[in-house]
């Protein structure tokens, strides 16, 4: 330990950028933290806690409900698989909380896919475009300007049994009742709204690749597939994996579309977010915190297989990236040297990253 | 040393996390205690007088305020001020109770209350008993003051009512030779076989039939006016035995052959309001608030004046209505419930209810007042509407009525659906499920 | 490219210059025409695909109140009545927008004020656990709002005794509203500032600047795109925000607009004036459209700041 740190010693130099600054980062840095503490860091240890506290249902000999809450363990989470209380929507009969689940985990591979694929079509269009590109740009963000709540009144009165969707199709799909077809109202006013916006994220990553590169494949004989495949994917990659990392977490918190277009409480189409706001409103508070951790945690496993499968850079920091990567050298270093180390305090500031 | 430092850092913060988590615990201990039990109403205070407020939803026709101006010019020391809430009822409902749960501080006094909510809010010890001895409630609509009571103790008074009424295309039952509107269910299907045999492709009958409240009221009215009883004397459900199957099969039965439309699944009021104003439509089952829609000349209703309105059918004779309407109760918390007690006696007195339904439409509980000339004369419906509400029956006074009305849409949405679609629930299945659910829930 | 099609007819009678064009023209064989023809057919599709559920919400505020449900694909008679009842002293509309306004606007700038000095902070500080700091100021992004939104109703509603009540304030909105305002902004402006090399500051330092002043004076300016960007892009989550809005603030007077037009009632208590609630759609997105059109390459440059560098 004491060789490291003598060795990381006189590479610090005194530097009034960038050196001896922690007083100061605090300061700025302490607005930040204090509003993420009382409105993030506050209720997710309230949440946690209210988890484990129920209030005993029934009533006394007045006709008066219990108030005290009291500790029942895990009891919130097991009466989930424990409970006889069983909905039947699209899945087949089962807990609200696991109905709500498959929903969710439906509504977000479905709704991601489509996204993907139309809104990578729509870039690959919009990039072959050159007249009425401005045009095609300025529409595109129509959809995702337009707030969510409003989106779904509109949808709501275009999915009416006696609206406009049905006066097309020539038939009376009941899109607004509760069964499979609300879903599919769901999904296409959710797609409406983000394809065009995976859209404009991949025409923004199509733009970086020189079109030199496509000559090049030419020159080789690629066909237009393998030009796709091979050049346009990898190269728009990064761009894609971010956009649907955001797009997936988002859809897996969807409350205000199908709250406000097919309505609560109807199975076909509760996502996890609005079955837990229907608990709390009904003044359970101990089930509606379980259900929302377990939907945070849910969350949590879905961003860290997205960084470790597909390797989306979330954070996008080079600094760091190059910190990390000085720590796992100085480790190989100090394994090479026979003796275990410490991670050695880093001396990287921007703009100074090491090669 | 930045090893010493940061340990120091990690305990402090572990420190800051473990205070928090004792403060959240610690406050857990202080949550209100429901119960001042029973005790509450005999130590009331009913002669506390000053300022209050009065909670209601959104005033839509901005009447609300000038009846409280009046009490103000009467009352300069004991002035009430009137808080909206939302239009919407759920959020009204949740104001109410984030509002009762605030300790000390309270500031709503007086709270119109929807009559679903009355049982749970007396539960939550959010309501004061009222003393039954210095409100006089002969003349008020038995049901009304019925749906105000929790465990035989008066939580509130009544304030407005509602009830169901069949909308009938009278011009299309003349042309039949039809003279009178059918009082039974299968009168009303051979009515509807007349009428279609001259116009092909007109629907029979529409309701509210979308999963929401307005189905728990459809649901209980077909169970009712079939000889059942949602609720029997004793208050205990009674939703699967052969009377109440005896209305929910013929609702099914009507899905099944089209007497009501497949699409009547997704119809709240307004869509079938709609689809009876476009002529799609015999007969409609719809509250009092469409008569003025439909009878509108400016071309948004194609039945102005072609339409009559009758009590809704049942199975043998004229059906049972499902009982709406609003309640006045006082804030358990207030401080000034004596001036509370005269506001709400004032308020729904005789005369301030007709001039209340003048001016807001809304139904009143006093029963004197249906047979008003003055009030008969311009609300042609209001004969019809009180044979409705007279027998109206309430929905169960259940605490957790958000609970059981959802238990009841449940059931109901299954087994129209198996009638509509073939998908669903068997009807029987369907309601077995119900009973058990209700019985757990009202206990 | 269209240009040199039209002329080269033209030059036909000079051989060496249609052999030339000849030459330099692409090879304009079917595939080429199915392609041209594809991508305008695939722009046409967007475009409708866009734009045509925006233009039923339009069309059916500008019919009469009472056809809000109507099928026709033209207002048949177009009526402005929507709108007025819109501002009618019963649906307090424009009270409702000024909410919005107010918090919107509120929430943008303490998010630049707070994100500006955290995002400087991470860019060129050096200090401990930066890496977690940063970890922490993104994950709170991940959250989902359904998480956070329980015990704060609790917290807000007056239920511990060591909270104020905030229900129906506007701070109960705009202080959760930060929770996911910040990280956007942390984020990108932290990328941006990065992009700017330090030196410029060290040589402001040398001229004798301190280094808030090197901030201030050199950074700030050159950053400002970045700035504005990520103003824009809060003000529009905030203005579009629903959930939070809907729990904490109910009475009337303090609805924020998304709220107050997904519940417009008529009179009557029952019916659902969809002319009205399209009109109010429309009023609230106009703002927010004509903010996107004109600002597009930006918000398209700050949406992709993180993901395509």
């Amino acid at each position: 330990m004491a060789p490291i740190a003598a060795v990381a010693a006189p590479k610090r130099r005194k530097n009034m950028l960038s050196d001896g600054q922690g007083t100061l980062a605090a300061i700025l840095l302490s607005p930040t933290m204090l509003v993420i503490l009382v409105v993030v860091g506050i209720p997710i240890i309230m949440s946690v806690r209210e988890a484990f506290f129920a209030i005993p249902s029934g009533v006394d000999a007045n006709g008066r409900v219990f108030t005290e809450e009291q500790f029942v363990g895990f009891a919130n989470f097991t009466d989930i698989f424990a409970s006889t209380d069983m909905v039947n929507a699209v899945w087949g009969p089962m807990n609200r909380l696991v109905n709500s689940f498959l929903n969710t985990t439906f509504f977000t591979v479905v709704c991601v896919i489509i996204e993907t694929i139309l809104g990578v079509a729509m870039a690959l269009i919009m990039a072959r475009a050159f007249k009425g590109r401005g045009l095609v740009r300025a529409s595109i963000l129509v959809p995702w300007a337009i707030p969510t709540i409003v989106s779904a009144m509109m949808w709501k009165l275009i999915f009416d049994s006696a609206g406009v969707m049905n006066k097309i199709l020539g038939q009376t799909v009941l899109w607004l009742g509760d069964g499979p077809q609300s879903q599919w109202a769901v999904i296409i006013a959710d797609v409406w709204k983000t394809a065009p916006f995976i859209g404009l994220l991949t025409l923004a990553g199509l733009q970086t690749i020189p079109s030199d590169v496509y000559e090049a494949a030419k020159v080789d004989g690629a066909n237009a597939w393998q030009q796709f495949t091979r050049i346009t994917l990898p190269m728009v990659k990064p761009a894609l994996v971010v956009a649907v990392l955001f797009r997936t977490l988002d859809t897996l918190r969807m409350f205000d579309l199908p709250f406000g277009m097919i309505g609560p409480s109807k199975y076909s189409v509760e996502t996890m977010s609005m079955f837990s706001y229907q608990e709390a409103r009904n003044l359970r508070y101990g089930p509606a915190a379980a259900y929302a951790i377990i939907l945070f945690l849910y969350l949590v496993l879905i961003a860290f297989l997205f960084v470790s499968l597909l390797g989306a850079d979330v954070v996008g920091d080079e600094e760091l990236k190059a910190v990390s990567a000085q720590r796992k050298r100085a480790k190989a270093a100090a394994k090479a040297a026979g003796h275990s180390s410490t991670p050695t305090r880093t001396t990287i500031t921007s703009g100074e990253s090491p090669t | 040393m930045s090893h010493a430092r940061t340990a120091r850092r990690v305990l402090a913060a572990a420190l800051s996390v473990s205070a928090l988590v004792a403060l959240a615990a610690c406050s857990s201990g202080a949550t209100p205690s429901a119960s001042t039990s029973g005790s509450a109403s005999t130590s009331t205070d009913w002669t506390t007088k000053g300022p209050i407020n009065y909670v209601q939803g959104k005033d839509t026709s901005g009447y609300v305020q000038k009846i409280i101006d009046k009490w103000n010019a009467a009352n300069a020391d004991q002035k009430v001020t009137l808080i909206e809430l939302s239009d919407n009822a759920d959020q009204q409902r949740q104001s109410m109770i984030n509002n009762a749960q605030t300790k000390g501080g309270s500031n709503y006094d007086v709270l119109s209350v929807d009559v679903v909510w009355t049982a749970e809010f007396a539960a939550n010890s959010m309501l004061a008993e009222l003393p039954k001895d210095q409100l006089n409630l002969d003349g008020y609509l038995p049901a009304a003051v019925d749906a105000s009571t929790y465990f035989g103790k008066l939580y509130a008074m009544p304030s407005t009512s509602d009830g169901a009424l069949l909308y009938y295309r009278k011009d299309l039952l003349d042309a039949a030779g039809i003279t009178n509107p059918p009082t039974t269910w299968e009168e009303m299907v051979t009515d509807c076989k007349a009428v279609q045999e001259k116009n092909s492709g007109i629907g029979c009958y529409g309701g509210q039939f979308q999963k929401y409240e307005g189905l728990t009221c459809n649901i209980a009215e077909w169970i009712n006016s079939a000889g059942g009883q949602f609720l029997d004397a004793s208050g205990k459900p009674q939703v699967n035995n052969e009377a109440a199957m005896a209305g929910v099969n013929a609702l099914v039965g009507y899905f099944k052959d089209g007497t009501i439309l497949k699409e009547e699944l997704t119809w709240q009021e307004e869509q079938s309001r709609q689809a009876f104003q476009d002529g799609k439509i015999v007969f409609l089952r719809n509250w009092p608030y469409v008569y003025s829609l439909a009878s509108k000349t400016d071309g948004s209703s194609k039945v102005a004046g072609k339409f009559a309105i009758a009590p809704i059918p049942g199975l043998t004779g004229p059906g049972v209505s499902t009982l709406g309407g609003h309640n006045m109760g006082i804030s358990e918390f207030s401080k000034n419930k004596g001036t509370a007690l005269e506001f709400i006696k004032w308020w729904n007195s005789e005369e301030n209810q007709k001039a209340n339904l003048i001016q807001t439409s809304n139904a009143p509980t006093v029963v004197s007042l249906y047979s008003d000339p003055e009030l008969t004369k311009k609300f042609p419906y209001l004969t019809t509407l009180y044979s409705s509400i007279e027998k109206a029956q309430a929905r169960p006074k259940v605490v957790k009525y958000g609970d059981a009305t959802l238990a009841i849409q449940d059931a109901a949405y299954a087994a129209i659906t198996y009638g509509a679609t073939g998908q669903g629930t068997d009807p029987k299945a369907a309601f077995d499920a119900l009973q058990t659910k209700l019985t757990t829930l009202i206990g | 490219m269209t240009s040199a099609t039209a002329t080269a007819p033209k030059k036909q009678a000079r051989v060496s210059a249609a052999e030339l064009a000849v030459l330099n023209k692409p090879t304009r064989d079917w595939k080429w025409w199915l392609g041209k023809i594809g991508t305008v057919a695939g722009m046409g599709f967007i475009v409708v695909y866009c734009i045509l559920p925006f233009y039923w919400m339009v069309i059916s505020a500008f019919r009469l109140p009472t056809m809000g449900q109507s099928t026709d694909f033209w207002p048949n008679p177009a009526s402005l009545e929507n709108f007025q009842a819109v501002f009618s002293p019963v649906n307090n509309f424009g009270r409702s927008l000024l909410n919005s306004a107010i918090v919107s606007i509120s929430t943008t700038v303490l998010t630049l004020l707070f994100g500006i000095i955290a995002a400087y902070a991470l860019a060129r500080l050096r200090f401990w656990a930066k890496g977690l700091v940063l970890s922490i100021i993104i994950g709170c992004s991940m959250f989902p709002g359904i998480t956070l939104l329980v015990p704060l109703l609790k917290m807000f509603s007056g239920y511990y005794d060591w909270f104020p009540n905030w229900m129906n304030t506007y701070q109960a909105l705009i202080v959760p509203s930060l929770s996911f305002g910040l990280p956007l902004c942390v984020w990108n402006l932290t990328a941006f500032f990065r992009q700017l090399p330090v030196e410029l500051e060290q040589a402001a330092m040398v001229d004798g600047c301190t280094p808030g002043q090197a901030f201030r004076i050199i950074i700030l300016p050159l950053a400002a795109p970045g700035v504005f960007t990520t103003a824009i892009l809060t003000f529009i989550a905030v203005w579009n925000e629903f959930l939070i809005a809907y729990t904490f603030n109910q009475d009337k007077d303090m609805k924020t607009a998304t709220v107050a037009m997904a519940q417009f009632t008529g009179s009557l208590g029952f019916n659902t004036p969809y002319g009205s609630i399209m009109a109010a759609g429309v009023l609230l997105t106009i703002p927010l459209l004509i903010m996107v059109l004109f600002f597009q390459r930006r918000i398209v440059a700050g949406l992709t700041a993180g993901g395509v560098k």
